[in-house]
């Protein structure tokens, strides 16, 4: 029963045929199908926000707006959604008012990241969310200026004005799909479940089928590598899978729940995944990669594990009707190699709650504060009881060919008293958990290094030492 | 002529005026090379490269590239009808290496196919043998070996031995500073349309269309005449366009000559990477000889860049590195020395600053040791070397007669509150041992001029309509910079004419030949004069018939033009003209006045004039991770009379916060097989918004005129502020000093990436004895 892709594209509904690539990007579509130039390539791999795209969704009745990165998302995506590209906004002669506030406030230069500001501006009004200078900091660290020096464009996001939007709600429910989308393109084929129970029979069916979450990872595979992808099956339309339930002394997130969706949940459990997901990616990436994408891909250096390892997180798997859970640190079994067998997808994760007292700390190091990928990070969960530590769970990213715990320094720890010494102890002994290598984001002995020295800020920190990122201007 | 610079009311110039494109750029309107309608029967190229650092070819197959699905043609130096050779002037860069591959990523063949997956897929398909020879990577390794572009340089000032000898104190360190990725949002890309026989249109993203345009003749072997090149903006180039988009565009001409059919190029962002050049490295070694009050009494440099496997631009690079190694300060006695490296690396080329940075960088570490040994602040000892303080002979014989850095330091050291913010720091550091700040207040004296003497000439075109319209083009190219409206303020003042009547188009090599790149900061120094130019030839003629006609010059003025007693509309009065067969159209010309350059002695007057700046910046470490953060910037620059503070401030801000990337997050890291790792902008890191410290501030200084006749007293404003970022890596070096109390100097190189800042601290750890 093949049915087109439908979607909102400046209102009215635009359909693709059933045979679409399905992993033709939004991004050629719009430049190269659609003719709406607007909307740039400046990487194809989602790290610079010059195809910045806004997604409508209908939510609990809501529409909710996402930046997202065209240059990486698929046509497929698009399904049930409402696709705003710089030409929905204004023209030359009627510019919307984000525009407006662009242009009065000298924030292009060159021009060519410009539009993707501007969507980026956008969503951050039509979500209605504080355009104070962090949250634009935020909303923008997905988008690179290579000209203005970002001074301009903060200024514009704080000037700028609103107008009256049309209400796309009731548009978005009348294309809400009744069923599932499967494209048939040549010997391609892509499948977009709408229950985790028909996933789970489609990836039964199709057990070396790509699973598709955000596409923040897959879609570099397309761009980048280059790979021809037989079989796509994505779980973003598993209503089920986009749950984030509290499960009372534990927070369980579905395997189709966005960092973004998940960040409130497990900001609640403690403050330092607040800070490590804002720097997780921009919040293009953010809108649109999974929490259980971040693991299931098994990468040595994705942010979510350390934390979650840390925090004793366990991983739902299932194939068919039959699920297994098992501590994350278990899934990762080697570079490149997961436990999770042919069929088989990540549900869900469960995250518990940590109990008062715990010290938690997350800790990321990388060249760049914003939007950059680990050199080293460090997820690390301690107990204590009248100053002696009960248990210790420290976990690193970025020291190994996986995520991975550190048995010898969480032993130094237990047992011990909650001390600069103690702590010392366990730095020195990391160096028998870990051989980490040089590559181009940092050298083998500075990984080990500043692990240690992660662990003795961990102290610091937890005695209320200063944290740099909080540091203003000395007398401002 | 410019004006006698006397402050005269206009509604257009010196006006905070935004760029013309500005309502196109937000509304995605402005239209950029891939963004053009596709012309039918276009083919689209990918290039096939190298994967080898330094290897013989033994063997390089196509034949499945050849048959792979959609391919048209698969283009080799066998069809080049003309010379095999893209290079700006030294006729060492092939458009396909052939034989022997010289870096990473050299092109050996391109393919033209009906889309371009199909032309990236077959491009894949080559079968490529190597047979590997002796590799270069580092200047190092290259200087040793012998490899060099050009013999070494050496510039001097008195006898610098004797001076260093002779002096109370010496202090003598070795400083690396790292190159740069353009990172223009835009990536290369180029667009041909055969025309008629040899005729090429040309469309494509470069700051130089002028050259483009020859090579190309050159490469197809047709007369510079056959070839239009058009550019009417680009998405960001900063020197990555000037000589490095022609090898493309090159394609691009030959597809379309091979084939008879449109075709257009453009670069995957990591094949842009690691197949263009970047800013040049420098490992530096320095000495400099002062007094006990911190005053420099000789100094001696030794630069060694990178180049890569050609000359490119490196000659006239590593010059103004030369030109820049005093910075802003006198140096009684001088010696510097250029290496420059010819290695197995991608060739580097022009960046921001054009060697100015790099050169700049080791005097700014000198003063910072110097104080640091003296126990002194290091503002003092700048401030007691600057020129028009301490001298105005530089090492290549220029005397500064505009000397104007000093009130600027002082003007900005007050407004900030530098003094009080030092002790602030100070105190704050003994308060904290693990996060430490730094505070650094560091001057920019840039030369404004082509060294290349000749290259510092321009045109323009001129047309006004009857109905009052005007059509303004000139040789300078749009990246971003805000060139056209500037050109066209002066215009729409020449005439006195709204802003709006002035029509700015896209620049043409059939419009104004023979022209400059688009580079050195000199765009509106020279395109706003040849632009006048032009307006006075035609206003002059305008003079001339009114006073035949009507007995009186005419005056412009917002309202009209004032002919006697009579006050006509401007298009009443162009119309007249044009009734009596005055011609309205006018090519303008410049060329700079009174420099000159002996480059055998490095000697002369290269420079017109100079622009200067200050910045104070504060920073922040964190001593256990090398993180470190920018928590507050203040800038004082010098622009002259600006001819648009809206956009001048912009390129402040803009120049300093690339410079700011250059020397901390951006990291360009090659491997022990040549291979660039951080090709990517996932691997490879800009600022960010978020690396804007939110304090601040930016003023142009009020007392800035150009002491030369320029456009209107204004100074270039390009490149100058790039360099206001040293005082990001000085505070940063004295924050980690402050770990040793700052009694050992820290050899931190750049960029001070968390990695060498924590090794830095380590370092001065040790040597201070814990």
């Amino acid at each position: 029963m093949a049915r087109p892709i439908r979607f909102l594209l400046d209102g009215a509904v635009h359909e693709l045929p059933a045979d679409t690539d399905p992993t033709l990007t939004v991004l050629n579509l719009l430049r190269y199908h659609l003719r709406r130039t607007g909307t740039k390539e400046g990487c194809a791999e989602g790290d610079c926000g010059a195809c910045t795209v806004v997604l409508g969704e209908l939510e609990d009745g809501r529409v909710r707006f996402r930046a997202v990165n065209a240059c990486i998302l698929f046509a497929p995506m698009l399904d049930g959604r409402a696709l705003f590209t710089v030409e929905s906004l204004g023209r030359e002669g009627s510019l919307h008012p984000v525009q407006q506030a662009m242009v009065d406030s000298h924030a292009s230069q060159c021009g060519f990241c410009t539009p993707g500001f501007v969507m980026s501006l956008y969503a951050l009004q039509r979500e209605g969310a504080p355009a104070d200078t962090p949250s634009l900091k935020d909303a923008l660290a997905g988008n690179l200026c290579r000209c203005t020096g970002y001074g301009p464009i903060l200024a514009a996001g704080q000037a700028m004005g609103r107008t009256p939007e049309p209400d796309i709600a009731d548009a978005l429910a009348a294309i809400r799909p009744a069923e599932s989308l499967a494209l048939e393109h040549g010997a391609r084929r892509f499948y977009a479940p709408r229950s985790a129970d028909e996933l789970a029979a489609v990836l039964e069916a199709n057990p070396d089928a790509t699973v598709l979450a955000g596409g923040t990872d897959v879609g570099l595979w397309v761009t980048k590598q280059r790979r021809v992808l037989p079989t796509v099956v994505s779980l973003n339309e598993c209503a089920d899978l986009k749950r984030i339930e509290d499960l009372g002394d534990a927070v369980r997130i579905g395997a189709a729940a966005r960092y973004a969706d998940a960040h409130a949940a497990l900001a609640s459990l403690h403050p330092a995944f607040d800070g490590l997901l804002r720097r997780l990616g921009g919040l293009q990436v953010r809108n649109l990669g999974t929490v259980c994408g971040n693991i299931a891909n098994g990468s040595p250096i994705g942010d979510m594990p350390p934390a979650l390892i840390a925090a004793g997180a366990t991983l739902v798997l299932r194939r068919g009707s039959a699920r297994r859970e098992l501590p994350l640190e278990a899934y990762f079994l080697d570079y490149g190699r997961q436990d999770r067998r042919p069929g088989e997808f990540v549900e869900a994760v469960t995250v518990p709650k940590p109990p008062p007292g715990r010290v938690v700390h997350i800790a990321k190091l990388s060249k760049r504060f914003d939007q950059d990928i680990s050199a080293v990070c460090l997820g690390l969960s301690v107990g204590l009881q009248a100053g002696q530590v009960t248990d210790a769970r420290i976990a690193f990213g970025g020291m190994a060919a996986t995520p991975k715990r550190a048995p010898r320094a969480e032993a130094a720890l237990a047992g011990r008293a909650w001390t600069a010494a103690t702590v010392e102890t366990a730095a020195e002994v990391l160096a028998d958990d870990f051989t980490p290598i040089t590559d181009m984001r940092a050298s083998a002995g500075y990984r080990l290094e500043a692990a240690r020295n992660l662990l003795r800020r961990a102290f610091v920190e937890a005695a209320g030492g200063d944290r740099l990122q909080d540091l203003e201007a000395v007398s401002a | 002529m410019a004006d006698s610079g006397a402050a005269r009311p206009s509604p257009v110039l010196h006006a905070p005026i935004g760029h013309d494109s500005a309502p196109r750029h937000v509304s995605g309107e402005a239209l950029y090379i891939d963004d053009i309608p596709e012309p039918p029967g276009l083919l689209h190229l990918a290039v096939g490269q190298s994967a080898r650092a330094h290897a013989r070819v033994t063997r390089l197959d196509l034949s499945a590239v050849r048959a792979a699905p959609g391919v048209v043609a698969v283009l080799t130096p066998a069809d080049v009808p003309g010379k095999n050779d893209i290079s700006p002037f030294a006729g060492d860069d092939p458009l396909f290496a052939e034989g022997e591959v010289k870096f990473v990523g050299q092109a050996l063949f391109c393919v033209a196919a009906e889309t371009l997956p199909k032309a990236r897929a077959a491009a894949a398909l080559a079968v490529v043998d190597y047979e590997d020879l002796p590799a270069w990577l580092t200047a190092d390794a290259a200087v040793a070996a012998g490899s060099l572009i050009e013999p070494t340089q050496t510039m001097r000032l008195g006898d610098a031995a004797a001076a260093l000898e002779a002096a109370p104190h010496v202090l003598s360190g070795r400083l690396q500073v790292g190159g740069q990725e353009h990172f223009y949002l835009e990536g290369q890309v180029a667009l041909v349309i055969p025309g008629e026989g040899a005729d090429l249109h040309v469309w494509t993203s470069t700051q130089h269309p002028t050259e483009t345009q020859h090579i190309l003749a050159r490469v197809l072997g047709c007369p510079d005449a056959a070839i239009t090149v058009e550019v009417r903006r680009m998405g960001g180039a900063f020197g990555g366009k000037e000589t490095q988009s022609v090898q493309w565009a090159a394609m691009a001409a030959l597809a379309a000559r091979v084939t008879r059919r449109p075709a257009k190029i453009r670069l995957d962002r990591d094949d842009d990477m690691v197949m263009t050049g970047k800013r040049h490295d420098f490992e530096i070694d320095w000495s400099v000889g002062f007094d006990g009050q911190g005053r420099l009494q000789g100094a001696r440099f030794e630069f060694a860049s990178r180049c890569g496997f050609s000359a490119d631009l490196s000659h006239a690079i590593n010059d103004r590195a030369m030109f820049h190694a005093d910075n802003a300060y006198a140096l009684p006695a001088a010696e510097i020395v250029s290496h420059r490296a010819r290695t197995h690396t991608v060739s580097n080329t022009a960046f921001r600053g054009f060697g100015g940075p790099q050169g700049m960088m080791a005097i700014e570490r000198a003063l910072d040791a110097v104080a640091l040994s003296l126990g002194q602040d290091p503002l003092d000892v700048r401030l007691a070397n600057l020129y028009g303080v301490a001298g105005d002979l530089t090492p290549y014989g220029q005397t500064v007669t505009d000397a104007v850095i000093d009130p600027i330091m002082r003007e900005l050291a007050e407004s900030c509150g530098y003094r009080a913010r030092r002790a602030a720091v100070r105190a704050w550091n003994a308060g904290h041992p693990h996060l430490k700040r730094g505070l650094a207040l560091t001057p920019v004296k840039f030369g404004i001029s082509f060294t290349t003497t000749h290259l510092n000439q321009a045109g323009a075109l001129v047309h006004v309509y009857t109905d009052g319209s005007i059509h303004l083009n000139h040789g300078g190219t749009e990246m971003g910079q805000g060139l056209n409206i500037k050109v066209a303020q002066v215009v729409a003042d020449a005439f006195q004419v709204p802003l709006a009547s002035v029509r700015i188009t896209s620049t043409r090599t059939d419009k104004v030949p023979n022209t400059s790149a688009t580079a050195a900061s000199s765009g509106s120094d020279l395109n706003g004069m040849a632009a006048l130019d032009a307006c006075e030839q035609i206003k002059a003629r305008l003079s001339g018939w009114a006073r035949s006609n009507f007995g009186h010059d005419p005056v412009f003025t917002p309202d009209g033009v004032q002919v006697g007693r009579e006050l006509l509309s401007f298009r009443d009065f162009v119309n007249q003209a044009y009734v009596a067969r005055i011609s309205l159209s006018a090519a303008g010309y410049y060329r700079t006045p009174d420099i000159r350059y002996d480059r055998v002695n490095h000697k002369g007057r290269p420079f017109y004039y100079f622009a200067y700046g200050a910045a104070c910046s504060e920073v922040a470490i964190d001593t256990l991770t090398g993180e470190n953060r920018v928590t507050r910037v203040d800038i004082l620059h010098d622009v002259g009379r600006s001819l648009n503070p809206a956009i001048d401030l912009g390129q402040i801000e803009g120049g300093f916060v690339q410079g700011m990337g250059w020397l901390t997050t951006e990291e360009l890291v090659f491997d022990g097989a040549g291979r660039l790792r951080t090709h990517a902008p996932s691997t490879y890191k800009i600022p960010t918004a978020g690396d804007r410290p939110d304090a601040f501030n930016i003023a142009i200084w009020s007392g800035g005129e150009n002491r030369e006749p320029t456009i209107h007293r204004s100074k270039a404003v390009g490149e100058p502020p790039l360099m206001l970022a040293i005082s990001v890596f000085s505070a940063l070096t004295d924050a980690v000093a402050s770990v040793g109390g700052h009694r050992v100097m820290p050899d931190l190189d750049a960029p001070a990436t968390p990695e060498r800042i924590l090794a830095a601290v380590d370092n001065v750890r040790r040597r201070a004895g814990g």
